[in-house]
């Protein structure tokens, strides 16, 4: 009797989904859909909010005004998004501080490009534009996802990051176009960061193993390698326009399929930095436990405060 | 001497170098929300040193951009507060650091906004509104780390201990104020003091911290001589400029 | 003792005069003065406010999805509430 209520339940649920209608906070869903939306979700604030260390890196090196100004708001809008998304996640009953344990634990994972290092100004610019156009054309599709919360997050986000890829390709633009010196740098950056960059939309399809059933739940809308394959045929033409070279000897346009082919991405590389393997996994981790601990005597006082307050009022 | 570039160039580097400082804090603040409040504080005076040191450059007539005063000039040629170079230490050290000045900055743009010089008047109007938002930022962090907890107390206590010997140098009333005052550029720096030190007594009060009775002051900034702090703020500050001289970014 | 989480706030933002608060997001704050503030540098960064409510998240009530049929069906039928259920004859504008 039981099973075949929860199977009812599933079923209208799909139909549900089916019919693009949005899921929201109260309504029934299966534990899965909300095991693997906390999953998800949780997955990508983490990636803003650790995200934001390898950029907040050049904020007080930044070589003028305008760029400071920019990196910093920047970098806060990461701020915003890793807060936006906590919230969508606390809809579904997961508490943030829960959350960001899992987090500092080595439990929930962020995304495997921001344990790469940012070694010159120019890597600001690579990661504006390829990290931050990798990132966008991973999140419009969201925008339509089944869980109201998150959907509604996603266009709040996707909207404001429209400066952030700007601001990068901008950065590159202007060192394109600059001194030996500075060109150099921009294609130094593009070398180190074109293949982590690739590897942000996670394992081959076959290899993948949430992405048929979230995308039958809408929580996913293309696979990695269809999101993959539209960022290299996106971006290829943008370097090949500021002359700069995509480090890939196999990269070539495939007039039959419409689609640049390119080279073998090294799997064994990502599955090792997302593994803790990479160059800066545990300055990375360290650092936001560092701040959650020195900050704990801070968040203690202000609920210490407002209690005493409430007593006297109430007095 | 030119008095308005000189007075522009305190004002513009409190901005400059205590943007800095709080721009150090982004993605390390004690809570997320937290976090992105410390660094809309820090835009802001990243903008306040834009707009005013840009009319330094046009005051100076010398052809230097504000890009050129914020990262071209040496140690000595700042005019910052020490205050304001002072290390963020804890949480309690940065709020404790931006209270003082925020108390300082308020009734200061307050005056300015009724300058002879139409462009300080126009640049203190919108500061004004920016300034507001932080001292009741600080303010309320003061109150709220003062009356907290015992260890939150202590704290911000031993942050206003250390800090108040900066305070002093906020109100001193030299040639070049008294210079400004006389064509109605700048005003009184009685006044300006008497203002700072109502709103610190009150917040102090509410917070249950004790101003210390130690009276002796530590200045210098405002002609040039600095905290050994300085020097590092700068080699982060300039070291795109220095390392790659004369390139567009 | 257990670490205490600040408490979780809704967040109401009215755009600009004229137009009604709406939900923006959420998030955590020890009293409502900071709450206010830290809806103003979260939801507001692009000049999308001119008004902010904040509540704490566990004063709201809810109707619950699941009386959804119940509580909202029964307008369905009443369709003579809406202007184009009524014929208005040719040459009658603007009723």
């Amino acid at each position: 009797m039981e099973e075949r209520n929860v199977e009812e339940l599933e079923r209208r649920f799909q139909e549900k989904i089916d019919n693009d209608i949005r899921i929201e906070p109260n309504d029934w869903m299966p534990d899965r859909y909300r095991e693997t939306l906390i999953r998800q979700i949780s997955q990508h604030a983490h990636s803003e909010i650790v995200g934001m260390l390898p950029e907040g890196n050049w904020i007080t090196r930044a070589p003028n005004l305008r760029r400071k100004a920019v990196l910093l708001a920047k970098v806060q809008d990461e701020a915003g998004h890793g807060l936006y998304l906590y919230s969508a996640t606390e809809t579904l009953g997961a508490d943030r501080e829960e959350t960001i344990d899992d987090l500092h634990s080595g439990k929930a994972k962020y995304s495997s490009i921001f344990n790469y290092p940012t070694l010159t100004w120019a890597d600001m610019g690579a990661i504006g534009w390829l990290v931050d156009g990798a990132a966008i054309m991973n999140q419009v599709p969201l925008c339509r996802c089944s869980y109201g919360p998150y959907a509604r997050a996603m266009v709040r986000i996707c909207k404001e990051e429209s400066f952030h890829q700007r601001q990068g390709f901008e950065i590159m633009t202007q060192l394109a176009q600059g001194t030996p010196q500075q060109k150099e740098m921009a294609q130094d950056a593009l070398n180190r960061f074109w293949w982590p960059a690739l590897m942000m939309f996670g394992p081959s399809d076959g290899d993948s193993k949430h992405t048929q059933q979230s995308m039958r739940w809408k929580i996913k809308r293309h696979t990695n390698d269809e999101l993959r394959q539209q960022f290299v045929d996106v971006t290829v033409p943008q370097a090949e326009l500021i002359g700069l070279t995509i480090p890939d000897e196999d990269l070539k346009w495939n007039e039959e399929l419409g689609h640049y082919d390119f080279g073998p991405i090294n799997w064994d590389e990502f599955w090792n930095v997302v593994a803790g393997n990479g160059p800066c996994n545990k300055d990375r981790i360290d650092t936001r436990r560092r701040a959650k601990e020195e900050g704990e005597w801070v968040r203690e006082a202000a609920n210490a405060y407002a209690e005493k307050r409430r007593m006297k009022k109430a007095s | 001497m030119n008095a308005l570039f000189e007075y522009l160039l305190r004002v513009g580097d409190d901005s400059l170098i205590l943007g800095h400082r709080l721009s150090e804090w982004c993605g390390h603040g004690p809570i997320l929300e937290e976090d992105i409040a410390m660094t809309n504080i820090a835009l802001d005076l990243v903008g306040q040193a834009t707009s005013i040191l840009k009319y330094a450059g046009e005051v100076e007539g010398k052809n230097r951009s504000e890009d050129d005063l914020a990262f071209l000039r040496f140690d000595r040629d700042y005019r910052n507060l020490l205050l304001v170079e002072q290390p963020n230490g804890d949480f309690g050290m940065t709020m404790m650091r931006q209270f003082l000045f925020d108390a300082y900055r308020k009734p200061l743009f307050e005056q300015l906004t009724n300058s002879s010089d139409s462009q300080l008047a126009a640049i203190a109007e919108k500061s004004l509104k920016e300034t507001k938002y932080h001292l009741r930022h600080s303010a309320e962090w003061t109150i709220r780390l003062g009356d907290g907890t015992e260890e939150s107390h202590q704290r911000v206590q031993e942050a206003l201990d250390t800090l108040w010997r900066y305070t002093p140098e906020m109100f001193i009333d030299d040639e070049i104020e008294s210079e400004l005052r006389k064509t109605g550029v700048t005003f009184s720096v009685e006044e300006l003091h008497a203002s700072w030190t109502k709103i610190a007594k009150e917040v102090f009060d509410e917070a249950t911290l004790v101003i210390p009775d130690n009276n002796w002051e530590q200045s210098g900034g405002r002609k040039g001589y600095h905290s050994e702090h300085l020097g590092y703020i700068l080699a982060e500050l300039q070291y795109m400029q220095r390392a790659y001289p004369g390139m567009k970014w | 003792m257990a670490k205490k989480e600040w408490p979780l706030w809704e967040v109401f933002i009215r755009n600009k005069q004229g137009l009604s608060h709406k939900h923006v997001g959420s998030l955590r704050a020890a009293d409502a003065e900071m709450a206010v503030e830290n809806a103003r540098d979260v939801y507001t960064r692009r000049s999308e406010g001119v008004s902010i409510w904040v509540v704490e998240s566990n004063h709201i009530h809810a109707s619950h999805p699941a009386d959804a049929d119940a509580l909202f069906e029964p307008a369905h039928s009443k369709v003579y509430r809406h202007p184009t259920f009524y014929d208005v004859p040719d040459g009658i504008e603007h009723m």
